[in-house]
């Protein structure tokens, strides 16, 4: 599904580099997880595989079923199956949820050659996904993200999520402003969405998020490489004594 | 030459063979006197600082090509009286009859007498007190016809003045009166560029308790220049709400004067404009004056400018002594869509009532990034997602149209043009 291979990424305007040959390869249906500590990378390699403006890419590549995705506008890499849940969900005024939802949907259809959703399927589909998110009607008309709580806007992101039904869903650090009821309502929606054909990235710095969304492979990122990977352990064991053992151990 | 002389020189130029319509004589006259004693604009003025009001003030007018759209006419869905002026010609084959329940509706050509002609330039002349609109008392001399409504009850539909352009010289002077009466309520549409060069004046008095809507769209004509006022007094508990959609237009200027004479009264201003080019000036001018209790007023103006256009706005809001508890709010942006274009605003509070709150903020600002990348990462592609942007930042001006479906209308229209552009 989605392979990365020695993907080396410094900021544009800093002469920084902030990935230094990320090596990864997750299969359709697969759920990773990536771990580490700040600064070490993990969101600027969602950044960069969605698309963002002010990163170059110095060396490596990044493919979606064999697509190179970072030769590909933002909107056509999301039209390919790409979905990155953001850790901040942007607020836009004067832009109703619904429309910006309708608006992505119908987007991603035309790019791929696919009929527009008519307004009623769109809507029945919109409700009863929104429900199960417990994202109510007023959530739904107001502008997008704008008032949203922090709980409000993850919901929102999985909801965005659901609607638009990628292949390759990148969360980063989806947990984050959660409590613990909000946590396992998102980890639900995501659970919900897991599938065959769908692959997830779960970018986290808790062990707990996991709990609720079991990984298949954890990697732990440091200084822009992936210096570790092994099974759902992984977590548990940077949970209980952080990263130093595992860095002294690799370096 | 000093600047006094210099605009009497300019002024007599200017009135030198222009010939006063028949009826309402006295009003006329005195108007003329006013625009003598005041003298025509200069860009000198510190009121036409931003705007040079030179091809407002010039014997002839500068013409202006005509637009063909194949975009059809405006609101034509909506159940409305249609009042139709080409080149300020009333077409009287292209209007509907002039009867609505809840309102009496007549011409300017044909008042004599009556509240018509009690109201004529009086709320011109009130509007004067603070500073010189001598182009509005040079409409009130010479306007050669206009429309003339009194809302007498709840009127059951809109009254929408169509304003035709069809001769690339034409030079027009309409004036438009409105009277709602206690408890009333109207809605007037004006719609389409009307001339080559348009000066417009529209007086409106609303009494306690009536409410006057109006939604007016300017037309696209790219050359077309206009310069157009309205004069409102407004009484106890009376609604007056005004939007305009401005796109296209080498130069306007709309003035909106607003005397708040009543308690608990609510006035809005609102206006939406997209300019492109650097041949593209749009002034905003507006003067709301407290002078009753509890008074709420709003002015929201947005602008978008792109390839080197200008905006300008000047907004004051002015509270009286008396004016205690007004809630006054003023909000001027624009969204500079390149480095090329210029928004300039002036905001002013002016306040004598010691129990007031009154906001006023002014922003330029660029598309969002960060609102973009979030567009286009969901799949909306980057022209999409900066033409859905680009409406939002509107949307709170089109937010003051009271009626849905007029709004509707309007955001389709702009959504369309938005995205033609390549």
């Amino acid at each position: 599904m989605l392979e990365i291979k020695g993907l080396e990424v410094k900021l544009e305007e800093e002469d920084k580099q902030i990935l230094k040959g990320v090596d990864l390869k997750i299969g359709a249906g697969e759920v990773h997880a990536i771990m580490g500590p700040n600064g070490s990378g993990k969101s600027t390699t969602s950044y960069v595989l969605s698309g963002k403006d002010g990163y170059e890419v110095t060396g490596g590549s990044a493919t979606l079923d064999g697509v190179d995705l970072l030769d590909m506008e933002p909107e056509e890499r999301a039209a390919a199956g790409l979905f990155l849940a953001f850790q901040y969900p942007v607020e836009i005024p004067g832009v109703g949820n619904m429309t910006f939802l309708r608006t992505a949907v119908n987007a991603q259809r035309k790019a791929r050659g696919e009929e527009e959703l008519s307004a009623g399927d769109f809507l029945k589909e919109v409700r009863e996904k929104a429900k199960a998110l417990k994202i109510d009607a007023d959530m739904l008309k107001r502008p997008v993200n704008v008032g949203f709580s922090g709980g409000e806007k993850k919901r929102n992101e999985i909801l965005q999520m659901a609607m638009l039904e990628p292949k390759m869903c990148v969360l980063d650090e989806t947990d984050s402003g959660l409590d613990v009821d909000a946590m396992k309502l998102v980890a639900e929606g995501v659970n919900a969405l897991r599938s065959e054909g769908r692959s997830f990235l779960v970018i986290t710095h808790y062990q707990r998020l996991l709990d609720h969304i079991k990984p298949d492979v954890v990697h732990i990122m440091a200084n822009g490489r992936i210096v570790k990977s092994g099974g759902p352990e992984l977590a548990l064991e940077v949970e209980n004594n952080g990263y130093a053992d595992i860095l002294a151990e690799v370096a | 030459m000093a600047l006094a002389e210099l605009k009497l020189a300019a002024t007599q130029t200017r009135l030198t063979g222009m010939v006063m319509p028949e009826g309402l004589n006295d009003q006329r006259v005195d108007a003329m006197n006013r625009v003598i004693t005041m003298g025509l604009p200069h860009k000198r003025d510190e009121y036409w600082k931003y705007t040079d009001p030179a091809t407002l003030t010039q014997s002839t007018p500068q013409t202006a090509a005509l637009f063909h759209n194949d975009e059809g006419a405006l609101f034509a869905d909506i159940d409305r009286v249609k009042i139709v002026f080409v080149d300020g010609v009333f077409d009287a084959d292209a209007s509907d009859d002039l009867t609505c329940e809840g309102v009496e509706i007549g011409r300017l050509a044909d008042v004599d007498g009556g509240w018509a002609a009690d109201i004529y330039g009086t709320l011109e002349i009130n509007g004067q007190l603070h500073v010189h609109r001598p182009l509005a008392a040079l409409n009130t001399a010479f306007a050669t016809d206009g429309v003339v409504i009194r809302a007498t009850a709840k009127a059951v539909k809109p009254i929408n003045i169509i304003y035709l352009h069809s001769d690339e010289a034409s030079d027009v002077m309409l004036h438009n009166l409105v009277r709602v009466e206690e408890g009333a309520e109207v809605t007037l549409l004006e719609t389409g560029p009307a001339a080559a060069r348009f000066n417009k004046v529209l007086e409106v008095d609303v009494a306690k308790t009536g409410a006057f809507h109006h939604v007016r769209a300017q037309g696209r004509d790219h050359e077309r220049r206009a310069i157009t006022h309205c004069f409102a007094r407004i009484a106890d508990e009376s609604l007056f709400k005004s939007f305009t959609l401005t796109a296209n237009g080498v130069l306007t200027r709309n003035e909106c004067i607003i005397d708040m004479v009543g308690d608990d009264a609510v006035a809005h201003v609102a206006g939406a404009c997209v300019g492109d080019g650097a041949d593209f000036h749009h002034d905003d001018t507006v003067f709301i004056t407290h002078d009753g209790l509890n008074g709420e007023s709003r002015q929201v103006f947005k602008k978008v400018l792109r390839n080197g256009a200008t905006g300008v706005f000047q907004g004051k809001i002015l509270v009286k002594a008396g004016a205690q508890k007004t809630d006054g709010y003023q909000i001027s942006q624009s969204l500079l869509l390149d480095d090329d274009s210029q928004f300039l605003a002036k905001p002013e509070l002016e306040i004598y009532a010691d129990d007031v709150a009154c906001s006023h903020g002014s922003t330029s600002g660029a598309i969002d990034d960060d609102a973009l990348f979030y567009l286009q990462s969901r799949g909306v592609p980057r022209k999409a997602a900066t033409d859905l942007l680009t409406l939002a930042f509107l949307a709170e001006a089109l937010d003051e149209i009271a009626d849905d479906a007029l709004a509707d209308d309007l955001r389709d229209r702009l959504e369309s043009w938005l995205g033609r552009r390549g």
